[in-house]
């Protein structure tokens, strides 16, 4: 007789993971790299191995015998927060980033499954706060593969030479200077801004079909795109205070954090009623914070303030128990 | 999913799983199992109180003669399935884990094992109360899995009344298919056993629940029912829990049965399309349980079938019967892959409350467990609508008030949850742990 095997039920499973909304990075990432050359992809690598190498230094005596490496969120983590840097950071910075963003992101936490906000936009908090120029310099896309920006590859601490090709983003120039960059450049690329945002298109095409393989919860990016898009052009018909519903979408980081952001499960409710809830609350804080801030661009701060609110709206949308409440008749 | 259902969606009930059905045996008439030549029945294969024995070692017993008395109200009795000599009566193997005591009936080889027709067999003049008893004596239980006495069911409270009675045709259980093949060939007697469970509990309408990868079978019921505008076939979208009661009451008549009561507190009583059946066989020949239709299949399984097996033949003799099994195989399932159990050994009875054998072989998921990441897919699968994610945390923690009160009874072990999780957490063990530190709470007190 065979020997058998035993284990508690089911023994069918979904085989659901996270591996494939990296897969959809390699779009988003090789349109950075088509604008801004090799500086995106150095950036990328250079976030990338710093998360990677900080979470193996954490987690290599933590008793579980292996690191955590193999669940990907370390290298998820590294690229996110390459993407949402600009073309022209110093890369010493970047590999700091990349650091911070595990210790004070995740690692202090708890690891995975525990951190309150999304390491990635921590790791990039920090890099503003700390060095709040070099994180608002903007260079022109599409200046040939090979053109690193000289800050690139700057030594740590040293000021580098400013580059004559700096520009600003269409959120800045809406901003500061009034004018607005057409929506076809938007929505096909070509724009100055941060790595991973240029190209709304391919955004859009990604978070379509990580939505549809129910990679992510749906929920999440269609109520923090609803809310930015309603509040934007209720502003634009009460009085032209903001830009319109179509500009705000396609600018800056917002749909690059309402796919990869916003959907991060870790730090996002896990109540549908919560999610709703969420979204709509980072779509109001982006288009209260571009319009009335003073900042150009406020979605990660957005992001970073319903986080710390998640365990909150977790708390007060637990779901209504089957029979009970307003169902039990 | 199909177009069809895509642009129409089939009434269902709220949440729930969409796994792979693998119903390959579909299409396999029934057969009949051959006898063999020992019956092991264990005195204890439903709900409630073991039976006790009415025989003797040595005592020769006739096919559907009682071998033990039902002891107590929620217990039943128990019967031979073929015509021979009790053998034994001992301790012997059990499917669930721990061996216990069982008759031991070894077959007459010259004897015709034909089913004598019962001339106490309830007809149309039984009353109520007369086929409560009637059906406790034939050892009828509930053929979806839980195997609970069949006449409990039949007995209306005092002060309640019911309403509806709805039969259960889903089968939302990947690979099983004895209900399937059930409903197609024996749409009769499914429909006559409805009208019996209507009569019997003063109903006004009934209803069967069949998913809509059954559309046959359906048709089948829709046609037996002809002159009956008192019974619906309700055709339902494909989707896992929906055999669970509450799940087909909600999804048939759109009403939730309160948490912690019964289905009859809504006016409703659900059986399986199985157990009307064999109400049915009662009724006709006064043939009482001992035989069952499961579906053997897996890809371990040489021959997959749907079988009408003797209570009491041994797991290793079915699959024997279907072509032994593969060299690889790594595990072996009795009932569904959702909410079934594994085996360690094959020398177990199958009892009444067994649907089917399943066996792989794949190995055991050695996934490694990882963190929680909160995705929320458990919320959205859980058919009860409970929080498996906090439930799982409070369960390891053994919080047992705080269990109870978060609902932790309602949880039904459906494994929706486990399904669904991304970091292979075993949800559905932890829920039954939270749920036996909550009744070790309670008993304590």
């Amino acid at each position: 007789m065979p020997y058998l095997e035993i284990a508690p039920a089911p023994w069918v499973s979904s085989g659901l993971g996270t591996r494939r909304l990296m897969v959809t990075l390699i779009p988003v990432v090789a349109t950075a790299a088509y604008y801004f050359g090799a500086a995106a992809l150095l950036l990328i690598v250079a976030t990338t191995t710093a998360t990677m190498g900080t979470e193996w230094l954490l987690t290599r005596r933590s008793g579980k015998g292996s690191t955590r490496l193999g669940d990907g969120s370390a290298a998820l983590s590294g690229i996110l927060l390459g993407l949402c840097l600009p073309p022209s950071t110093p890369l010493w910075m970047a590999l700091l980033g990349g650091a911070v963003a595990i210790i004070l992101g995740k690692a202090v936490w708890g690891g995975l499954g525990f951190n309150l906000f999304n390491p990635a936009l921590v790791g990039r908090a920090f890099l503003q706060a700390a060095f709040p120029l070099a994180l608002t310099t903007w260079t022109a896309p599409q200046q040939g593969f090979w053109t690193l920006a000289p800050s690139v590859l700057a030594p740590p601490f040293m000021r580098a030479a400013t580059d004559a090709t700096t520009t600003a983003t269409p959120l800045g120039l809406a901003k500061f200077a009034g004018t607005f960059v057409p929506p076809e450049t938007l929505i096909l690329g070509g724009i100055a801004g941060s790595l991973g945002e240029t190209s709304a298109l391919v955004l859009v095409l990604c978070g379509l079909w990580l939505g549809l393989r129910r990679v992510f919860d749906w929920r999440l990016p269609v109520a923090t795109l609803l809310t930015a898009a309603l509040f934007s052009g209720v502003l634009q018909l009460w009085g032209d205070v903001a830009p319109g519903p179509l500009f705000t979408l396609t600018s800056g980081g917002l749909l690059l954090g309402a796919v990869y952001m916003v959907t991060d499960p870790v730090t996002t409710p896990l109540t549908p009623r919560g999610m709703w809830i969420f979204g709509a609350g980072v779509g109001f804080l982006v288009v209260l914070i571009r319009t009335w801030g003073g900042l150009a661009e406020g979605v990660m701060y957005a992001i970073l303030l319903m986080n710390a609110v998640t365990p909150l709206i977790n708390r007060l949308t637990q779901p209504r128990t089957f029979g009970t409440g307003m169902g039990a008749k | 999913m199909g177009l069809r259902d895509m642009l129409w969606r089939a009434q269902t009930f709220r949440h729930g799983i969409h796994p792979a059905e693998h119903k390959d045996t579909a299409t396999l008439p029934i057969e009949r199992m051959p006898f063999v030549d020992e019956y092991v029945l264990p005195l204890s294969q439903h709900t409630g109180a073991p039976s006790r024995p009415l025989v003797v070692v040595g005592q020769k017993v006739r096919r559907g003669e009682m071998i033990a008395a039902p002891d107590g109200y929620i217990s039943t009795a128990l019967h031979a399935p073929v015509t021979g000599t009790v053998a034994a009566i001992e301790v012997r193997p059990h499917s669930r884990g721990v061996p216990s005591p069982a008759i031991v009936v070894r077959i007459d080889p010259f004897a015709s094992q034909r089913l004598e027709i019962d001339a106490d067999r309830p007809t149309a003049a039984t009353t109520p109360k007369e086929l409560i008893e009637r059906v406790q004596r034939a050892g009828l239980v509930g053929m979806g899995g839980a195997a609970f006495p069949s006449h409990v069911k039949l007995e209306v409270p005092e002060g309640k009344k019911a309403r509806f009675v709805i039969l259960n045709g889903c089968e939302c259980e990947p690979y099983l298919t004895c209900d399937h093949r059930l409903m197609l060939e024996r749409a009769d007697a499914v429909i006559t056993g409805l009208r019996i469970l209507m009569r019997q509990v003063g109903a006004e309408r009934g209803y069967i629940g069949v998913e809509r990868n059954k559309e046959d079978a359906a048709a089948a019921l829709t046609a037996a029912a002809v002159d009956g505008g008192d019974i619906d076939v309700i055709r339902l979208e494909v989707k896992y829990p929906q055999g669970a009661e509450k799940m087909l009451i909600d999804a048939i008549l759109h009403r939730e049965v309160p948490s912690g009561k019964l289905p009859i507190d809504l006016e409703v009583v659900v059986n399986n399309v199985g157990t009307a059946a064999a109400l049915a066989d009662l009724a006709a020949t006064g043939k009482p349980m001992i035989e069952r239709v499961l579906t053997v299949a897996g890809n371990a399984v040489r021959r997959p079938a749907n079988l009408l097996v003797p209570v009491g033949t041994l797991v290793q003799q079915v699959l024997d019967h279907c072509g032994g099994l593969r060299p690889e195989t790594r595990q072996v399932i009795l009932g569904g892959p959702m909410m079934g159990a594994a085996q360690k050994a094959l020398d177990v009875p199958v009892l009444k409350g067994i649907s089917g054998i399943l066996a792989f072989t794949d190995p055991v998921a050695q996934i490694a467990e990882e963190p929680c990441i909160r995705c929320g897919r458990c919320l959205a699968a859980c058919p009860v609508f409970l929080n498996p994610s906090r439930l799982a945390l409070l369960a390891r923690a053994q919080a047992a008030d705080v269990l109870a009160a978060h609902h932790m009874m309602d949880c039904m072990e459906c494994a929706s949850c486990s399904y669904v999780c991304p970091s292979n957490i075993p949800l559905v063990h932890l829920m039954r742990l939270g749920k036996a530190a909550v009744r070790s709470r309670k008993a304590s007190r």
